[in-house]
């Protein structure tokens, strides 16, 4: 799974190695990210983000609540078995009692009563095992569709796709539905976020950038990363 | 000594001891802890926009005037750009300074009340505050919470001030609004220099959308 990725990469370096100023450590692919970022606005912008909004507008909030507690249920369950591949035991069995009570009690997922009963999701991914690991970031990538991630990060979402339970399902209009649901699920959580970066931001590029790394660094240290030196950046 | 004169001392110590005695008040004041003035202030915050019949109307002018009026004085913006500019800071004259956090902070302004017309019933669950009395720098955590969303982990730095204490960051979901800017301010540098960044800032505040 890492190999192509990381061929993609060497390609892509190559690729803009003929530009002028010094690529950033964080994000040597700048100019091709940056490029693909333009893409990306204008598919949002004129597909992904009016079927999100359409979404919010036309299914109720708790329908939509529970299609997303399903999803997390899932989340949860690859979050519990990424908490011990890091040797995190007492997150993993955490996790693992969210989707235990959740699935029993929850009408299989569509309720979330772990998180009323105050049990906080592990929140752990592939990629921050790989992190966990040691294996390094890697360049920063910018994806269309998919959006901000990193050479590390896109692995572990690609190793969540080839393992998730949805890939088993056989019927493939099913399938299909699902993914398109979880997609529009996703996107639809991130509008709010995206109007403030509207407003907030002097280069969009750069803020999701920052963002991203800054959330992931926080998330891989589970809410305490070490002080980071302003050089370091 | 005749009474007069008597009078007039009594004044003098008077006044000299008002003086004396009126750091002291403002110290008193500002003995307010910093999670109990986070407190006070998002509450009353949320409070004035429930009931506020402009704002609920989605009048953004009233929402950054409340802003202004609520909750800009607990804010530190110099402390806040100077950290935004890194190493930056110091190339910078005190008159560009001045300019920088003005602008950095009617930014921050716009983009809070943009945030604040999407308020709907969130409340804010405060955490208990870690800190020892000799501490002049505090993180206030909270987490908001949101029927049927996850809750939002939001903390606040605190530094003490003279007349209180004051928010140079807020960090949500670990996502530091100051190291945020550190970058678009390090590009802005990059191209225009100091006066560039001011430029680039008052641009974006007179509504010029970003690249």
């Amino acid at each position: 799974m890492k190999r192509p990725l990381q061929a993609f990469a060497v390609v892509a370096a190559v690729l803009v190695s003929g530009c002028a100023s010094p690529p950033s450590k964080v994000d040597p692919l700048e100019p091709m990210n940056r490029a693909l970022y333009q893409v990306h606005d204008v598919l949002d912008t004129t597909f992904v983000k009016p079927v999100a909004e359409g979404y919010v507008a036309v299914v109720p909030q708790f329908v939509r609540t529970a299609f997303n507690n399903v999803f997390n249920n899932i989340d949860d369950l690859f979050s519990a078995v990424n908490g011990l591949l890091q040797g995190k035991p007492d997150k993993a069995g955490n996790d693992l009692g969210r989707v235990m009570v959740n699935t029993v009690f929850g009408l299989g997922g569509l309720i979330d009563i772990a998180t009323d009963a105050g049990i906080e999701r592990g929140n752990e991914d592939f990629g921050q095992t790989f992190a966990v690991w040691g294996f390094p970031q890697g360049p920063y990538l910018f994806i269309p569709l998919f959006g901000p991630t990193t050479v590390r990060d896109g692995t572990g979402v690609l190793v969540r796709i080839a393992v998730g339970p949805v890939g088993y399902i056989s019927n493939v209009p099913v399938r299909n539905s699902i993914y398109g649901l979880g997609y529009i699920d996703l996107r639809s959580q991130a509008l709010e976020g995206g109007s403030i970066v509207d407003t907030a931001a002097l280069d969009r590029y750069i803020f999701i950038r920052n963002a991203y790394l800054q959330r992931r660094r926080y998330m891989i240290y589970d809410g305490k990363p070490p002080p980071e030196s302003e050089d370091e950046q | 000594m005749t009474m007069t004169k008597l009078i007039r001392r009594a004044y003098a110590i008077g006044a000299a001891w008002a003086l004396v005695l009126a750091p002291f008040a403002v110290i008193a004041q500002a003995q307010e802890a910093p999670d109990a003035m986070v407190k006070r202030v998002s509450q009353d915050m949320i409070a004035t926009i429930k009931s506020d019949p402009l704002i609920q109307a989605g009048n953004e002018a009233r929402i950054r005037e409340v802003i202004e009026v609520k909750l800009i004085p607990h804010f530190d913006f110099m402390r806040m750009t100077a950290l935004a500019m890194g190493k930056n800071w110091r190339t910078a004259t005190p008159e560009q300074q001045k300019r920088l956090s003005d602008e950095f902070k009617t930014l921050l302004v716009r983009t809070y009340s943009s945030a604040l017309t999407k308020y709907r019933d969130e409340t804010i669950d405060y955490k208990p505050l870690r800190m020892s009395p000799a501490d002049t720098d505090v993180t206030v955590r909270t987490v908001v919470m949101k029927a049927g969303g996850q809750p939002i982990q939001m903390d606040y730095s605190l530094t003490k001030a003279a007349d209180g204490w004051k928010v140079f960051d807020v960090v949500i979901s670990g996502v530091s609004l100051v190291t945020n800017y550190r970058d678009e301010f390090n590009e802005q540098m990059k191209n225009g220099g100091v006066d560039g960044l001011i430029k680039t800032l008052s641009d974006r505040n007179k509504g010029v959308a970003a690249k």
